[in-house]
C-alpha cells in the first residue's frame, strides 16, 4: 500500500517537475539535454503579447478576488442573520455556482451578456448628447463578473463555515460587557473570520488566474496569461512555454501553501 | 437584565436589523441572480429557439434543437463513456491512497501529504495538462522508447491518453472527500468487527467500504459532473480524434454560431448533472444512512 502511495505521488508531480527542469534546458529540445539556461525565461519576457496577458491576468484575478472576498464576507456575515428557508436558497445557488462546469458558466454569461448588449448599446446611443456613445462589450468587466461568481460562492462557503465555529460564549461577554455591536464585531468576530477571509481570497485569484474556460467564451477580444498559452501550445510546445508554465505553477503552488496555512490558523495572531 | 435589555433593543431595532441583513447578502444575490440565474434563464430560453440565418438566435418555441441532439452523438457517445470511465479509475487510484492517509500514515506526516494531494488541484489544469502533452508528446517518452529501440509507438491524441489526463487532472478532488470520510470513520467499529471473527476482507467491506461510501458517491459525483463539461484535456491529449460535448459547446459558440443548438447541449448537460447528484445522493443514503460529504 506504501509503494503505491508513493507511486502516486510521483504520478502527481513527476510530470510537473520535468516541465520546470526543462524549461532550464539550455537546449531546444528534451532531447539536448545541453546545460543549464535562463534564456527561455528571457525569451518569454521580452514577448510584448505574453506580457500583455500576463499583466490582464493580474489585474483581473486581483479585481476579481477582491470583489468576492467582499461580497462573499458580507453574504456569510448576512447568512447568519436569515431564516433557515431564505439560507437554504441561499445554499443552493452559491452550491451551483461552485459545482455547475466552467463551459455551462462561460457559454450562460455570454449569451446574456449578448443579449443585454444587444439592448443596452441602442439605448445609450440614444440618449448620448454626442458623437461617440458609448458601447458596452466583452473584456475586463465579464470576466471579473464570472470569475467573482465562483469565487464569492467560495469565500461564503469557507468563511460561512467558520463562523460556524466561532464561540458564541466571546459574542455574548462582549455585548454584556456593554461594547457595541461594531465594537464586538471588530474586535472578536473579525480576527477570528480574518484567516478564512485570506484563504478565500488567496484560493479566488488563484482560480481566476488559472482559469482557461469560462474566460475564454467571455473575453471577447482580451487576451488572458492562460487564453495566451492555449493558443501557442496549440500552434506547437515551445520551451519558452515551458518557462511560462513554470513560472504560473510556481506562483500558484505558493498561493495556495499560503491559503492552505491561513487556514489552518486556528486562533488570530495577537 | 442583559437579556431583558437585549430583547428590548433587538425589537426596537428590528428595521434597522434588516437593513442591515439586507445590505449584506444584496451585493452577493445580485451577482448569483445577474450572473447566474438570469444567464441560466438565457441558454433556457435560447435552447428552445431557432437559429437565426446568419447565425445567432432568431425567437421561436421548438423543441427541434433537443430533436437534434443526435447529430452530436459521437460528442455524446465519448463523454459518457469517458466520464464514468474516467471518474472510475479516479476512484480506484484515489481509494488507497486517501485510505492510507487517513488510517495509516503518521500522524504528523498526515497533513503534508494531505496538502501534497490538494495542491496540484489549484494549480492550473491548462499547465498540468500541457505538462502530460510535453511528456507523451513526440520528444517525450516515444523519444526515450525510440531510444531503447520501439520506434513508432504514439501516445498522445489518443482515447488512453485522454483517460490518463482525467485521472492526473481530477485524482485530488476524488482523493479529499473518501480521504474526509474515512478520517471520521470511528475506528473501535474496526476492532470490534475483528474481535467478533470478521476477516479483514469482510471487515473491510462490511464495514470500512460502507461507511465510505457517501465520500466515494461525493468524489464521484463531483469529477463526473466537471468532466462532462471538460474541454482542455480531450482537445489537448486527444489532438481533436477525441471530441467531448465541451469541444461541441466551444465549436458551436466561437465557431460555426449556432446558438440555439449549442444551449439545448449545454441544458442537456446540466440536466445528467443534476440526475447524477441525486443518484449519487441517493445511493449513499441507501447504503450508508449518511447524505453527500461537504467538503468545504
Amino acid at each position: 500500500m506504501r509503494a503505491f502511495v508513493i507511486a502516486v505521488f510521483a504520478f502527481l508531480y513527476l510530470p510537473i517537475a520535468l516541465v520546470v527542469l526543462f524549461s532550464f534546458n539550455a537546449g531546444h529540445h528534451a532531447s539536448e539535454l545541453t546545460g543549464f539556461s535562463v534564456q527561455w525565461y528571457g525569451k518569454a519576457l521580452a514577448n510584448p503579447f505574453l506580457v500583455e496577458a500576463l499583466k490582464n491576468s493580474l489585474f483581473i484575478a486581483t479585481t476579481s478576488a477582491s470583489l468576492a472576498a467582499l461580497c462573499g464576507t458580507a453574504a456569510a456575515l448576512g447568512l447568519a442573520r436569515v431564516s433557515v428557508r431564505t439560507r437554504a436558497v441561499f445554499d443552493a445557488l452559491l452550491g451551483a455556482a461552485i459545482v455547475v462546469p466552467g463551459v455551462v458558466i462561460g457559454i450562460s454569461t455570454l449569451v446574456a451578456l449578448v443579449q443585454l448588449f444587444a439592448v443596452v448599446n441602442p439605448f445609450l446611443a440614444s440618449i448620448w448628447p454626442y458623437d461617440q456613445p458609448p458601447r458596452l462589450s466583452l473584456g475586463y468587466g465579464s470576466i471579473i463578473a464570472a470569475h467573482g461568481l465562483f469565487s464569492m460562492a467560495l469565500v461564503t462557503m469557507i468563511v460561512g463555515t467558520r463562523l460556524g465555529s466561532l464561540d458564541r460564549n466571546l459574542v455574548e461577554a462582549s455585548s454584556d460587557l456593554y461594547a457595541t455591536p461594531l465594537t464586538t464585531f471588530r474586535s472578536i468576530v473579525l480576527p477570528q473570520i480574518m484567516p478564512a477571509v485570506v484563504a478565500g481570497y488567496l484560493l479566488a485569484f488563484t482560480f481566476s488566474f488559472d482559469d482557461f474556460i469560462v474566460a475564454f467564451f467571455v473575453a471577447g477580444a482580451q487576451t488572458t496569461l492562460p487564453i495566451y498559452v492555449f493558443a501557442s501550445i496549440r500552434r506547437g510546445v515551445t520551451p519558452e512555454i515551458n518557462a511560462i508554465a513554470t513560472i504560473v505553477l510556481v506562483a500558484s503552488v505558493l498561493l495556495v501553501v499560503l491559503a492552505q496555512w491561513q487556514l489552518r490558523q486556528r486562533k488570530p495572531s495577537n | 437584565m442583559s437579556a431583558g435589555t437585549g430583547a428590548v433593543s433587538m425589537h426596537g431595532n428590528k428595521l434597522r436589523d434588516n437593513l442591515l441583513t439586507a445590505l449584506l447578502l444584496g451585493p452577493a444575490a445580485a451577482w448569483l441572480v445577474v450572473f447566474l440565474v438570469l444567464p441560466f434563464i438565457a441558454i433556457a430560453v435560447f435552447s428552445v429557439g431557432e437559429r437565426a440565418p446568419e447565425g445567432g438566435y432568431q425567437a421561436a418555441f421548438t423543441l427541434a434543437q433537443y430533436a437534434n441532439l443526435p447529430a452530436r452523438a459521437t460528442a455524446f457517445w465519448n463523454t459518457m463513456m469517458l466520464a464514468p470511465m474516467g471518474a472510475l479509475a479516479c476512484l480506484l487510484v484515489a481509494y488507497p491512497v486517501a485510505y492510507y492517509l487517513a488510517l495509516q500514515a503518521p500522524q504528523r506526516w498526515r497533513l503534508i501529504l494531505l496538502a501534497l494531494v490538494v495542491i496540484p488541484f489549484w494549480t492550473s489544469l491548462l499547465m498540468r495538462t500541457y505538462a502530460w502533452m510535453y511528456v507523451l508528446g513526440g520528444r517525450g517518452i516515444p523519444a526515450l522508447l525510440a531510444y531503447v529501440g520501439f520506434e513508432d509507438i504514439r501516445l498522445i491524441n489518443t482515447p488512453g491518453a485522454v483517460l490518463l489526463g482525467i485521472v492526473y487532472g481530477y485524482l485530488p478532488l476524488m482523493i479529499l472527500p473518501i480521504y474526509v470520510s474515512l478520517e471520521r470513520l470511528d475506528r473501535r467499529l474496526l476492532e470490534a468487527s475483528a474481535d467478533l471473527g470478521a476477516t479483514p476482507l469482510s471487515t473491510f467491506l462490511g464495514v470500512t467500504l460502507k461507511l465510505s461510501l457517501p465520500g466515494v458517491m461525493t468524489g464521484f459525483s463531483l469529477v463526473m459532473i466537471l468532466l462532462l463539461g471538460e474541454y482542455l484535456i480531450p482537445t489537448l491529449l486527444g489532438g481533436g480524434k477525441v471530441f467531448f460535448i465541451g469541444n461541441a459547446l466551444v465549436d458551436l459558440f466561437l465557431q460555426s454560431r449556432n446558438w440555439p443548438f449549442g444551449s439545448a447541449i449545454a441544458i442537456t448537460l446540466v440536466l445528467v448533472s443534476v440526475v447524477v447528484l441525486i443518484a449519487a445522493n441517493r445511493i449513499s443514503t441507501q447504503v450508508s444512512g449518511a447524505r453527500r460529504v461537504d467538503l468545504i
